[in-house]
């Protein structure tokens, strides 16, 4: 069974620059391989390419959708979306 | 004969020396012959991915933090697990290993090129790691940063992470490059390490290696071939510069003794202490924001009134202005922003935010006026995106009704410039925000590194509103102050003084030349700087003629 979460980028610059790059670092350590999607359309790609997720252009305040399955998933789909709410630019 | 090139100046100072110029990238052969052996090829590829991100890591780990950020995130594309999969589909396509990596590459960079003029950094950066796999994959030499044993200044087209972030300034005394513009990462990087840089300089590539040029970063212009007397007397102008901004201390004064109030920006109460020893009158726009983000509800009044407190105590006895919560457009908070709004930066935001959440507001408010109640710090409120006197009137009595005796109104939409004189009869003071100013008085997004130019603050007709809005102030007795980073620009300072504002706020570190500049100047002469910026044409004849006039 596939979960999901829909979230809204936190960060004012989007899923750009540090904010992708620590997006993309937490998503290489779930034991699951997790998609994110634009809520708008367009096809899920591997969270852990940076360059798919940089070519996703999500900017901050768009609608993005998790997906994973399997064992995990949900807890890996909570940790990542927490991370996507969150404004990673403007943190230290 | 000395030859005088133009470009943008990006990071301020004057630097001489021979030209260096960066190795040309390298060129893929268009008939790439494959081994015959696509595991060979494939794990060759790999290899040299892998070999290309553990310079890019080693070299972040010696880089300052920024840098490094920058870096590690370039590493992170070398690693990418789907660039590698499609690497891995080439070769066993039966493509040569350096046909491979061309074309994965060339794949993300079309999609990343796609998504628009923000994303041409990471364009860059793709381009470079291309680059670097390809000059590895063929045993040619790495295109990069020249080392010709001696100080030198460094010319290229367009600069990478990789390029600028092992940069030593001892080293590399200028910087000009042919492309970039001023957002690009020659333009971030050079001014963190202090080295005199020119981007978007046209014609840079065709100097000659080893001739001698000098470099003004701050002017953005480059000579080429110069004699000696025209070099001593840029540097010893740099050094006289750096002694005036030294020698002038206090309060803002005009050569004649005008006041004007020079105050700093600041954002939180993490560099308080920081802000607090700098040499200014107080703080210009103390922005609240931050204590809303990153948070699912909004912050209790005792939490606000703690961290109001002590930035107030902080400042005891001098002045505070308070900007309200300015949510939305490109700071969303996660409980009261609109989502999907079609154009936030012209949805509900700053003020307008309290239509839908009167409540937010008059907490914060009350939070405010709780810690004023106990300090000597002389608080004042403003609200942000204010359009009409009707909500410049509302937000006052508000203000007023909490027992805060200053209200005024942040000038940004220019409506509320156009219309000042009824905007400013109905509350205290109005600060003028320029960079959503110019964002809205040109239609131009302040994120469209593309469209620099018309979000110049010296485009004339945001001095015009600036103009309107101070005159308005003047004529009812009532201070109109800037603050934005237009404000930290000596030269533009001048002029916003000749057109009547009456104070400056800025990010602490440009105080000192600001308060030089004004100190060099009368109120007479700011006046007729501010007259030639307006007969301008456009942003860039009015700092050439301002500079010009300083000059004489």
């Amino acid at each position: 069974m596939m979960a999901q979460r829909r979230v809204v980028v936190g960060s004012k610059v989007g899923l750009h620059a540090r904010p992708a790059a620590m997006f993309v670092q937490a998503a290489a350590k779930q034991p699951v391989k997790v998609t994110i999607a634009k809520a708008a359309g367009g096809d899920p790609v591997d969270a852990r390419s940076i360059l798919s997720v940089l070519a996703l252009d999500a900017r901050g305040g768009d609608e993005v959708v998790l997906a994973a399955e399997g064992d995990g998933a949900e807890q890996a789909l909570d940790e990542l979306a927490a991370l996507v709410a969150r404004d990673l630019d403007s943190e230290g | 004969m000395a030859q005088t090139l133009s470009g943008i100046g990006v990071s301020p100072g004057v630097a001489t020396g021979p030209v260096a110029r960066m190795a040309a990238p390298p060129v893929v052969p268009t008939e790439a012959t494959a081994s015959g052996d696509p595991e060979a090829e494939n794990q060759a590829a790999l290899a040299a991915m892998q070999a290309v991100a553990a310079t890019l890591e080693e070299r972040a780990s010696r880089a300052p933090k920024e840098a490094a950020g920058v870096l590690g995130a370039q590493a992170m594309m070398a690693q990418d697990p789907t660039l590698a999969s499609k690497v891995t589909e080439g070769v066993q396509a039966g493509k040569a290993a350096v046909t491979a990596v061309t074309e994965a590459f060339e794949e993300f960079r079309a999609m990343l090129a796609a998504a628009g003029p923000y994303m041409a950094e990471r364009v860059a950066d793709l381009d470079d790691l291309r680059n670097r796999t390809v000059a590895t994959l063929l045993g040619v030499p790495m295109p990069g940063v020249p080392d010709p044993g001696h100080p030198f200044v460094l010319v290229a087209l367009d600069l990478a992470p990789a390029d600028t972030a092992t940069l030593d300034a001892g080293r590399v005394r200028g910087i000009i490059t042919e492309e970039g513009g001023p957002t690009s990462h020659t333009a971030i990087l050079a001014k963190s390490l202090g080295i005199p840089a020119v981007v978007a300089c046209r014609g840079a590539t065709a100097v000659a290696e080893g001739e001698t040029v000098l470099v003004d970063g701050t002017e953005g212009s480059v000579v080429v071939g110069p004699d000696e007397a025209t070099v001593r007397e840029a540097l010893d102008a740099q050094e006289a510069k750096l002694a005036s901004l030294q020698a002038v201390s206090g309060p803002g004064r005009t050569a004649d003794g005008h006041p004007v109030q020079l105050l700093v920006n600041i954002a939180g109460d993490r560099d308080l202490a920081a802000a607090a020893a700098a040499d200014a009158e107080g703080v210009g726009l103390f922005r609240t924001e931050f204590l809303f983000l990153d948070r699912p509800d909004a912050p209790t009044g005792e939490e606000q009134q703690a961290v109001y407190q002590r930035v107030f105590d902080a400042f005891s006895g001098r002045k505070v202005v308070v900007r309200t919560l300015d949510a939305g457009a490109d700071k969303p908070l996660q409980f009261v922003t609109v989502p999907n709004e079609p154009n936030p930066a012209l949805g509900v935001r700053g003020l307008r935010t309290s239509r839908r959440h009167p409540r937010l507001l008059e907490e914060q408010l009350a939070a405010v006026a709780g810690a004023a109640a106990a300090t000597t710090a002389q608080v004042w409120v403003m609200a942000p995106m204010v359009s009409t006197p009707a909500e410049a009137a509302a937000f006052a009595e508000q203000v007023h009704g909490h027992g805060l005796g200053t209200a005024g109104v942040m000038v940004e939409v220019p409506a509320a410039a156009v219309r000042a004189r009824h905007v400013a009869a109905v509350c205290d003071f109005l600060s003028i925000g320029t960079n959503d100013l110019s964002q809205y008085t040109y239609a131009a997004d302040r994120m469209a590194g593309e469209l620099a130019d018309l979000l110049d603050a010296w485009q004339p007709a945001l001095l015009e509103l600036v103009r309107l809005t101070a005159e308005a102030g003047s004529a009812l007795g009532k201070p109109v102050g800037v603050c934005g980073e237009a404000a930290s620009d000596p030269l533009l300072a001048l002029v916003f003084i000749g057109l009547g504002v009456t104070s400056l706020s800025m990010a602490p570190v440009s105080v000192p030349a600001v308060r030089a500049a004004v100190a060099a100047h009368t109120l007479a002469e700011c006046r007729g700087l501010a007259g030639l910026a307006l007969e301008a044409e456009d942003g860039r004849a009015a700092r050439t003629a301002v500079r010009a006039a300083t000059r004489s």
